[in-house]
């Protein structure tokens, strides 16, 4: 009896390692107990009041909460970018200042210091999502009609887009003084959560909507585990990763504008800096091959949480914000490695191994 | 009539190596020329282009490591961090411990094996895609520089001074300045031995069975595996020459600007991706030639010389005129990958 409920248990254990989410989950669990073990107080939220009197939640889960959601929207695209094209776009950074260049360019019109804004929120967002669509139509269509590696064309905007995004407000800082732009970024009066997250829910919202009712993911997917055949079935392989771009292009706009209005500022060689690494983190993370195919969209938001749980982890313990890639680096070597065929082959050959031992023990 | 019949001949039956080669060194003629033309005298000077050499000796190095593994179907992009880790190595152990100017060199090429060595593994034998191996090398490289030392400092050591300020007279193109006095030509170490190095480079590809396996891995690993090519292994060793250069790269690049610092050689991997692929490297592998990387970083280098000399001093112009300029070469080699492939159905 109590044989066959261990085995139940083991079975448990053995089909939820097979699922796509138990490696998100696994890390992050590591990253709590870690926390929790070294020190609790990691936990602690306080709620206080910000300098405009308003209700805030602060410590270190809300800062992951805060910085973590521009990283899922990043990642939302990130995956259907990878599982299209097989391969990462670079330039989501450089995106980012581009994006947020524009929107402080239509929100301060010719003067970078204004008193007051020269055209609504909403008005220079929209403005921003088109240039951020273009910038991703370009990548697109250098992977999609070129046939170039999506590394290396991204490569492209990876070099020039810091310059661009400088020379699109003539290398001016334009400040923002308006209240209400820094919302997005920061808190809304009131309710002390911030912002951030809820425009992350509703990008979520929507990416689960069009994914339950269009055949957006099932056509990624097709087209990315195999383009040839695909286009056999009646697929245009071609569109299909051009759309994954340009939809990159508009979740870089949304995350342009959060990133913006939290200093209502831009600096442009600084913002949103290494965060390509990160989002391609995230969807590592999330168990999704990065060599294109199937991918699992909640996985790679998840991941997106527990990159940034590892990188508050890091800034806790006093690591400089300099040296962070290098251990962030090693974190991704070590997920690729455990996550190639032949590691994973070998591991479960070594478990095979043990059982059998074990069964002849027993036997014997 | 019979001159055009047999030019088109001779462009039909050119290989794809030679038609890419034949491009850069077009564009480099016609940009120098150019520069000639409307940037003054200056670029008359053969000091001028010296310099360009002096300057970019280091990227010489680093492309040719980048061209062999993008030869070879792979690519890159730790070289420029490794630049950056081995300066700043070099230049604590120099300053800080006064060492031995001959250890440093050493210290040099252990690092860029290292990275050669675990990165090749990694991409070779556990079959990860060398874009996210050499993406967490970069990281890794850049992140370990600001552990090593923060501050950028200067070094200050003689005997590294002495090497820094070592010059190597070309004999017949010195110039008499203003005050009528001559002024000989003049290079610097680190151009010899990119030279060097350009020179064996090519050898090796050309004429040694290694060197025409990593062309046969780059252009079809199917094929290359059932002609008794060690794929794996020639995988790796692409990646640990290349590592090992970016080492000496590093080392060259060090001589030249004599300090460390964290943002040292930032954007290098991407200008010598860029050189690659203006000199007629193919990204998808298998064709590339190494004179064509040299006359690619000196096409790269004078663009850069024409737009600071112009007067558009600023960085962001210099960015988005390599952009431009990779994205049209990049535009090239898919065209001439499309005409191979028409004349292979025709076929």
């Amino acid at each position: 009896m109590q044989n066959e409920k261990r085995f139940n248990v083991k079975e448990f254990f053995m089909k939820l390692f097979k699922r796509q989410i138990f490696i998100p989950i696994a890390a992050l669990l590591l990253l709590a107990l870690f926390n929790l073990i070294v020190d609790p107080s990691f936990y602690r939220i306080t709620l206080g009041y910000n300098s405009a009197g308003d209700p805030v939640l602060s410590g270190y889960l809300m800062t992951i909460l805060d910085y973590g959601s521009e990283l899922a929207i990043l990642a939302i695209g990130m995956t259907l970018v990878t599982s299209a094209s097989g391969g990462q776009d670079i330039s989501v950074g450089a995106g980012i200042a581009i994006a947020g260049s524009v929107i402080l360019r239509v929100l301060c019109g010719t003067n970078s210091r204004p008193e007051t804004l020269q055209a609504p929120i909403i008005v220079a967002f929209l403005v921003s999502c088109v240039v951020a669509m273009l910038f991703g139509a370009f990548n697109g269509a250098l992977v999609a009609y070129f046939k170039i590696q999506p590394m290396v064309a991204t490569l492209i905007l990876f070099t020039a887009g810091r310059s661009i995004a400088a020379w699109i407000n003539n290398n001016e800082l334009p400040i923002v003084s308006d209240p209400t732009f820094s919302y997005f970024g920061g808190f809304i009066p009131g309710i002390p959560i911030p912002t951030p997250f809820f425009i992350a829910v509703v990008c979520m919202i929507v990416i689960a909507l069009v994914l339950k009712f269009t055949n957006l993911g099932l056509y990624t997917q097709a087209v990315g585990i195999n383009e040839s055949s695909s286009r056999l079935n009646g697929l245009n392989p071609a569109f299909i990763k051009f759309l994954s771009f340009v939809i990159l292009g508009l979740c870089v706009a949304v995350a342009g504008l959060i990133k913006v209005s939290r200093l209502s500022s831009i600096n442009y060689s600084v913002i949103a800096k290494d965060i390509e690494m990160d989002a391609i983190l995230a969807v590592a993370l999330g168990g999704n091959s990065l060599s294109g195919g199937k991918f699992n969209m909640t996985a790679s938001i998840l991941g997106a949480y527990v990159i940034q749980f590892l990188t508050t982890t890091l800034y806790k313990f006093n690591v400089q914000s300099d040296a962070l890639p290098a251990y962030k680096a090693v974190v991704v070597i070590i997920l690729v490695v455990l996550s190639t065929p032949v590691v994973r082959d070998y591991l479960s050959g070594l478990g095979k191994k043990l059982n059998l031992k074990r069964n002849v023990k027993e036997v014997g | 009539m019979s001159f055009m019949n047999r030019l088109r001949d001779k462009s039909k039956n050119m290989t794809d190596t030679n038609l890419l080669l034949l491009i850069t060194i077009v564009v480099f003629f016609a940009m120098y020329i150019g520069a000639i033309l409307f940037q003054g005298k200056g670029f008359l000077k053969p000091q001028t282009f010296f310099n360009i050499l002096n300057a970019n000796a280091s990227l010489i190095i680093l492309s040719c490591g980048m061209s062999l593994v993008m030869i070879t179907g792979g690519i890159d992009i730790s070289v420029g961090g490794v630049t950056a880790l081995v300066s700043m190595c070099c230049a604590v152990y120099l300053d800080y411990h006064n060492g031995n100017v001959f250890v440093a060199v050493l210290i040099a090429l252990a690092i860029g094996l290292a990275f050669g060595l675990v990165q090749g593994f990694l991409v070779a034998y556990l079959d990860i895609q060398p874009f996210i191996v050499t993406l967490a090398g970069m990281f890794f490289a850049r992140g370990m520089t600001t552990i090593v030392n923060t501050n950028p400092f200067n070094v200050q050591n003689e005997a590294f001074v002495a090497l820094k300020e070592t010059r190597v007279i070309v004999p017949g193109f010195g110039s008499v300045n203003k005050l009528g006095k001559y002024v000989p030509a003049y290079i610097e170490i680190g151009v010899v031995v990119a030279i060097l190095i350009v020179i064996v480079l090519f050898c090796v590809l050309r004429w040694t069975k290694l060197g025409r396996s990593f062309y046969a891995v780059g252009g079809n690993s199917q094929s290359a595996l059932m002609l008794g090519i060690n794929v794996k292994r020639t995988k790796f060793l692409s990646h640990l020459i290349c590592g090992l250069l970016a080492g000496v790269g590093g080392f060259v690049y060090f001589m030249h600007v004599g300090s460390g610092s964290a943002s040292h050689a930032s954007g290098m991997e991407m200008n010598a991706i860029a050189s690659s692929i203006i000199g007629g490297t193919m990204l998808t592998g298998g064709v590339g030639n190494i004179i064509g990387t040299f006359f690619g970083v000196l096409s790269l280098s004078t663009i850069q010389n024409i737009v600071s000399s112009a007067g558009l001093d600023q960085a962001w112009w210099t960015g988005i005129t390599i952009a431009a300029m990779l994205c049209l070469f990049l535009v090239i080699q898919s065209i001439v990958m499309a005409r191979k492939k028409r004349a292979l159905r025709k076929n």
